[in-house]
């Protein structure tokens, strides 16, 4: 296999988003609901996992669908070689699977059955495209070669099941958080654990329900590298109930110390994916009981400044490298596209 | 109030007699109280052959495709596979490793359907086979196991229910049984409430108080003896008794391999209590974990509640087997209900009665068996449908209990299980 390309690097469109105008302009059905999507790094397609256990493919340009059979569980992580020619698949069947994103008709490049035992919550790729993460029940991350699948390191300490995973800029450090709010930050080279970063205001244990519940759901690093902004809920009064609201919690990353938390008052749900807009904002998606929702915050604010309502209730998203499209994956089997921008003749 | 015990029946001479006998037994004495049954001899019958009941009470709802009735890749069955256990061609879900292996020694009812979705209601109608209704109250399992299989003059009490938190206490939940049947409860696996002498009082001066009770006791129900002072008689000696026998309330007193086999959570630490209860000779004991009523986000918690049930309750199971107990100790894990095929929008699974599973095992239960079935996705019963009345005359049946005899109490003869019913003879050996 040859060398993975470098990851491009993140630029702001063209013309600046205006997500106080965001709308949707495609929806995609499937046969079974959806738990999680991804654009490929070069825009042609969105990928998305199915409760049926398949992920499906739909082609940007022509809406085209095909399905790629290769676990035995849901798939709730993808993610790509920076080259966008590889993607990579992480199921609750503990399986990591390697796949030719645009084949005609994929079936898996490489797999390894066991990658964790029980569920792979997260995977994550380095910025030089050699190495893959992966996290997930056993309380483990994993890093792997992603040319030939072998197993690098493995980095144990978290107390509960690993949630998210990601690769700091950098190439030197992982970072990963657990479901009782901990963030553990890892030297890549020698798997030492730096340090640890508390989230604890992402994790609930409910006494009278007996649950612990909440975690950090998602992470992202801000593309200055500043900032460390980690996603779940809180205010989890009703765990059981689906009572609960968002939170994004902003580290500064050099100081380890929590910079701001970033909320969504009057809305119930949790947010699934966090991510860092190239024009700077963190864009949140969502969804829970208050339905499915995109949330905008300016990282220096507490408040969203915008926090668009999508038909149905989101469960993952990603946005597209030109940063104008966000994919959401919904409960009611749709994938839909929106766009940050005006809508077109408007 | 004349009690009125005494009209010189067969069946109250019995008692009486076991009245006078506990008494003559010293400070053990128990009053036996009402009678048991309208045909007496079945009560000897049992007493040669002493047998327990454990109930593990998944509170909240356990979804039974999460457990004993998984539906891997269908569009009901969620993220989770089926695994193989220890009975040839019987899957459960793979977050009950442990409890897999130890599937040779229980029974799967695959084909419940109890048609009640409401917490409360489903939670009666599981505890006493009989649906609530505003003109009539029921005992529930443990109330009837008490009365109908405790020894008269056991010094422990028959119905213990261990509960995850809360305090201690006692239950209101043994209807016309009478208080005595009703539950000790044991908040959070802690020995019954008050059950430790205060430590101002020596045990002379007790043992001197008790006495002086004991006698103006006996000297006042020599011309005026009622069911009330009976059942205060009979509160004080157990108490004591109870407080004779404390020890047994103490897990801590287990080996710790044991604790650390069962787990060092609450649960773990409960069914450990559970294990030295029936030793000791407790008829009857309830564990409850909880909480299944997973309307949101139902597979992380189920991973989360089954993790700890998983390994605690496939101990427990072992060692009752390993210790020669199945046979005298029914096994039953039961719920208010199931939960939805259908998975919601907050990957969650709301109430569901029309197609769920109930486990049981030992005694007269069939090893191994699976009794039932429902179809493809889970959504109906397709064979061997059974309801709350069934499940509640094989629990008594399994133990040896005529669930289709009456109980006589004061005079009146009241069913001990709904007659309009019987048991699931498919599952008594």
């Amino acid at each position: 296999m040859s060398e993975p390309a470098q990851p491009p690097a993140p630029t702001a469109p063209a013309t600046a988003t205006d997500p106080a105008q965001t709308h949707v302009v495609t929806q995609w059905e499937h046969s079974s609901p959806l738990v999680s999507c991804r654009f490929d790094p070069q825009g042609r397609f969105v990928f998305a996992g199915a409760e049926d256990m398949t992920v499906q493919r739909w082609n940007l340009g022509t809406g085209a669908k095909t399905a790629l059979a290769g676990h035995e569980s849901w798939v709730r992580s993808l993610a790509f070689l920076p080259d966008g020619e590889t993607l990579l698949t992480g199921g609750y069947d503990g399986r990591l699977v390697w796949w030719p994103a645009a084949a005609e008709t994929p079936t898996p490049i490489r797999t390894v059955p066991t990658a964790h035992a029980g569920w792979i919550r997260a995977l994550a790729v380095s910025p030089d495209g050699k190495l893959i993460a992966s996290c997930g029940n056993d309380n483990l991350v994993r890093i792997w070669n992603a040319a030939d699948g072998q197993l690098v390191r493995e980095l144990a300490g978290h107390a509960s099941h690993v949630y998210s995973v990601l690769f700091h800029p950098s190439g030197e450090f992982v970072v990963s958080g657990d479901l009782l709010g901990q963030i553990h930050h890892w030297d890549l080279a020698t798997g030492a654990l730096v340090r640890k970063l508390d989230a604890g205001p992402l994790h609930t244990y409910e006494g009278g329900q007996a649950v612990h519940f909440g975690g950090v759901r998602t992470m992202a690093v801000s593309h200055d590298s500043k900032w460390l902004a980690c996603g779940g809920l809180h205010k989890a009064t009703n765990p059981l109930g689906a009572v609960h609201e968002p939170l994004v919690l902003s580290f500064d990353w050099s100081a380890g110390s929590l910079f701001k938390s970033q909320v969504t008052p009057e809305y119930a749900g949790v947010l699934w994916r966090v991510l860092y807009h190239p024009e700077g904002y963190l864009l949140g998606i969502a969804g829970g009981s208050g339905g499915g929702v995109l949330l905008f915050w300016k990282p220096e604010e507490e408040q969203t400044f915008v926090k668009f309502g999508l038909p149905n209730l989101a469960r993952d998203g990603d946005l597209h490298p030109d940063g104008r499209q966000v994919a959401t994956a919904h409960s009611d089997r749709h994938l839909r596209i929106s766009r940050l921008e005006k809508k077109a003749g408007a | 109030m004349r009690c009125t015990y005494s009209c010189r029946s067969e069946a109250h001479l019995l008692a009486r007699r076991q009245f006078l006998g506990g008494l003559a037994a010293g400070a053990g004495a128990l009053v036996g109280g009402f009678s048991t049954f309208v045909r007496p001899a079945i009560a000897g019958q049992i007493a040669q052959d002493q047998k327990r009941v454990l109930v593990v009470n998944m509170a909240g709802g356990l979804s039974q495709l999460e457990s004993w009735d998984p539906k891997p890749g269908t569009n009901t069955g969620g993220p989770f596979r089926a695994i193989p256990t220890s009975v040839p061609g019987v899957h459960i879900s793979e977050l009950l490793p442990y409890t897999a292996k130890q599937m040779h020694h229980l029974a799967i009812v695959r084909g419940v359907n109890t048609k009640e979705d409401d917490h409360g209601k489903g939670a009666y109608l599981m505890s006493t086979g009989r649906r609530q209704t505003p003109a009539s109250d029921y005992p529930v399992l443990g109330a009837v196991a008490a009365k109908a299989l405790a020894p008269p003059d056991s010094p422990l009490p028959g119905h213990i229910i261990v509960t995850p938190g809360g305090g201690g206490g006692r239950g209101n939940d043994a209807a016309y049984l009478g208080p005595r049947y009703s539950s000790i409860v044991l908040g959070n696996g802690q020995p019954p409430s008050n059950s430790a002498r205060d430590e101002a009082l020596t045990a002379a001066a007790d043992d001197a108080r008790n006495a002086l009770r004991r006698r103006a006791n006996d000297r006042f129900a020599q011309r005026r003896r009622t069911a009330q002072t009976d059942a205060y008689t009979y509160s004080y000696e157990q108490a004591r008794q109870l407080m004779e026998r404390r020890d047994v309330f103490d897990v801590t007193k287990e080996p710790q391999a044991d604790h650390d086999r069962y787990g060092t959570y609450d649960f773990g630490r409960h069914c450990l209590l559970a294990r030295r209860l029936l030793e000791s000779g407790v008829t009857f004991v309830q564990v409850t974990h909880s909480n299944y009523d997973t309307h949101n986000e139902n597979f992380d918690f189920h991973l989360e509640q089954l993790g700890e049930f998983d390994r605690s309750f496939a101990s427990l199971v072992a060692d009752l087997a390993e210790r020669g107990m199945l046979d005298s100790t029914l096994i039953v894990v039961l719920s208010e209900f199931g939960r939805t095929p259908n998975i919601n929008l907050y990957y969650g699974r709301d109430h569901w009665s029309a197609a769920w599973s109930v486990v049981l095992g030992g005694c007269r239960v069939p090893r191994g068996a699976v009794w039932g079935k429902t179809n493809d996705n889970g959504t109906e019963v397709v064979d061997g449908q059974v309801d709350h009345g069934q499940l509640f005359h094989t629990y008594l049946q399994a133990v040896g209990v005529d669930s289709t005899e009456s109980f006589d109490v004061g005079g009146r003869e009241l069913p001990i299980a709904d007659p309009a019913t019987g048991p699931i003879k498919e599952l008594l050996a």
